[in-house]
């Protein structure tokens, strides 16, 4: 903060509007540049604030590039096997119904290895918030297909771009949980443009707030661009993401209340 | 007074999770073990002591929920049977890992693979042996009555909590399946959050404001923070040989020829063992409680005694290999086994008894 940028004459005390979240550590972040996991790391951070849950809250980490989510919030976390994460947090919210129990995943955690776990804790209704964040790729790892990488596009285990009559198709399990009894809220969000992190934010907050009705899953994806594993830079990766993820993943809410939105 | 009551051993564990005070039973069906979970939803434990008993859609997200409530510092257990418990290797590495206090219970039968619904022992060295990826125990016990089913429970838990580390009951398809007399102990108190906050510093709670966040994890990508991590559980793995060791010795001191044997087979070597001592062989029966940490050290000053031992096992030979690196050639150790869900007669037992060893 002390640091001295290009206009030090308004770079002052008064002036600082925008500081970091308490609810983050200090760590500094391991994320590529440009990678929507610090987006969406700072506006769960900020939630958990805004709704005064910091002593409350316990967070499940995936594996997955948020596998050391843990060491960015300052809250009480555990880090999950892959894919197992829902399952942990209904071990979690068990027995402590009363606390605030989140996963964060991402899209070969929640939606190749732990299908069975999310679509299960998706349909007992488990009183938790899922956060997933989808880049259709696997980053971790170095740019594997992932679950819902699109058809065509390319990945290290799919060079010539996803064939889906050998690989299968694109995996749309946001609106495949939206059909289940167990969830409130789900929802399609992304974090690339200042109005869309505003939107994000809301409905990570009500993700957030539904715990203390009791009434199931509440669930966010967060469409989310992989600079390095997609090999692009920052601002075409978000050109990418806006002319080839978002038409194949639309945004906005897929269920609000326990009802299905009609489009 | 004494409450006694007849019981499966499968039964036995369920109310003596109940009674222990546990806080949490997450586990799927299997054969032979279903009972614990068919008998702790007919109980209602909820309405009994709050205890949370829920049917997974998978062992692989039974041992799971395991992992997230133990964390909390619960007392957690699941229950399942062969082919279940290999699904739930992952979770255990990851429990083991991360330090986690909890209670599984393997209701063995035949195998590999689907096997058969019939007993066995077949799994002593998945239990023993770590069982998942990486270097790592679990505490065994292994009991050979439908009464030490029910008193391993508290048991187990206890030791659980004292190491921060996973604890199996190795059972198997006899013992949970057969009916006996059981002495039901008193019903433990669960422990208050505020209890679990004061006793366990470590479990996710919820962060208190000025204090550290918890975090419950077995990832350390540092070599060398790994490695004092591994030390740091072979540590304790130590403590728990130095500590922890249980065994039933019978007609061990005047014994020429030792039996080794682990729960049901102990109780046809006891069989055996009278069937020999009425013909003038002095028999002597060495039960292993704690299957790890193994009772080596007895063993190795048995050895020094007696002219011949033999282990039986419902296996192809898994805990010999213990006794023998236990015994040091100092004696000749041979082992009979049926399996695939054969269990061997107390006549058989002496036979190869006398054949492998007191006439080998």
């Amino acid at each position: 903060m002390e640091q001295n940028f290009d206009l030090p004459e308004i770079h002052t005390p008064e002036n600082l509007v925008y500081t970091k979240t308490k609810v983050l550590t200090d760590n500094v972040m391991h994320y590529c540049p440009g990678c929507g996991h610090g987006t969406t790391h700072r506006l769960v951070a900020e939630v958990i604030d805004e709704m005064g849950i910091q002593g409350q809250v316990i967070g499940v980490a995936p594996v997955g590039c948020s596998v050391l989510a843990y060491n960015y919030f300052d809250i009480d976390m555990q880090e999950a096997a892959h894919g197992r994460a829902p399952a942990v947090a209904t071990g979690i919210k068990r027995v402590f119904p009363d606390k605030f129990v989140f996963t964060y995943q991402g899209d070969g955690d929640l939606a190749a290895i732990g299908t069975g776990e999310t679509i299960h804790a998706c349909n007992r209704g488990e009183n938790i918030t899922i956060l997933f964040i989808n880049n259709g790729i696997y980053g971790m790892t170095g740019g594997q297909m992932a679950p819902t990488t699109l058809p065509g596009m390319p990945t290290s285990t799919s060079p010539y771009g996803r064939d889906v009559k050998m690989m299968g198709n694109p995996l749309k399990i946001t609106e495949l949980v939206a059909m289940l009894p167990g969830t409130y809220f789900v929802t399609r969000q992304a974090v690339h443009t200042p109005a869309l992190v505003r939107k994000a934010k809301k409905a990570i907050r009500m993700a957030f707030e539904n715990q203390k009705l009791n009434r199931g899953v509440s669930f966010v994806e967060i469409v989310s661009n992989c600079n390095s594993g997609w090999k692009l830079p920052p601002v075409q990766a978000i050109k990418w993401l806006e002319e080839n993820m978002l038409p194949f993943y639309p945004l906005g809410d897929i269920k609000v209340n326990g009802e299905m939105v009609s489009k | 007074m004494k409450e006694l009551r007849l019981m499966k051993g499968n039964e036995a564990i369920a109310e003596a999770a109940i009674r222990a005070g546990a806080d949490a039973y997450f586990g799927y069906p299997i054969t032979p073990q279903s009972e614990v979970i068919e008998y702790l939803m007919a109980e209602k434990p909820h309405e009994r002591t709050g205890m949370v008993v829920l049917q997974a859609e998978s062992e692989v997200a039974a041992i799971n929920m395991v992992y997230g409530a133990a964390a909390c510092g619960k007392r957690v257990m699941t229950s399942s049977s062969s082919p279940g418990i290999s699904l739930k290797q992952e979770g255990l590495s990851y429990i083991a890992g991360a330090e986690l206090p909890c209670l599984i219970l393997n209701v063995v039968r035949g195998g590999p693979g689907l096997g058969t619904i019939q007993p066995s022992q077949s799994d002593y060295f998945q239990a023993t042996k770590g069982g998942g990826h990486g270097d790592y125990r679990l505490l065994v016990l292994a009991p050979a009555s439908v009464q030490e089913m029910y008193d391993f429970v508290k048991l187990a838990f206890d030791l659980a909590f004292k190491y921060r580390n996973p604890v199996m009951i190795l059972s198997d398809g006899v013992i949970g399946q057969m009916m006996e007399k059981v002495e039901i102990g008193e019903q433990y108190a669960r422990l208050t959050n505020e209890q679990i906050d004061e006793l366990y510093p470590w479990a996710t709670t919820g962060k208190k404001t000025g204090q550290d966040r918890r975090i419950i994890t077995s990832l350390e990508l540092d070599p060398g923070r790994q490695e004092k991590h591994n030390l740091k559980l072979q540590a304790k793995y130590k403590k728990m040989q130095e500590e922890e060791v249980r065994y039933e010795s019978l007609n061990c001191e005047d014994a020429e020829y030792l039996l080794v044997a682990f729960g049901s087979s102990a109780r046809i070597c006891q069989k055996a063992m009278d069937l020999g001592r009425a013909q003038g062989l002095k028999i002597g029966l060495l039960r292993p409680i704690t299957l790890y940490p193994f009772p080596s050290e007895v063993l190795n000053d048995l050895a020094s005694k007696v002219k011949g031992i033999l282990t039986v096992e419902m296996n192809a030979g898994q805990m010999v290999e213990d006794v023998r690196l236990a015994v040091c050639g100092k004696v000749k150790v041979e082992h009979y086994g049926r399996f695939g869900g054969m269990i061997p007669s107390p006549t058989e037992v002496l036979q190869a008894l006398e054949q492998k060893i007191i006439g080998g």
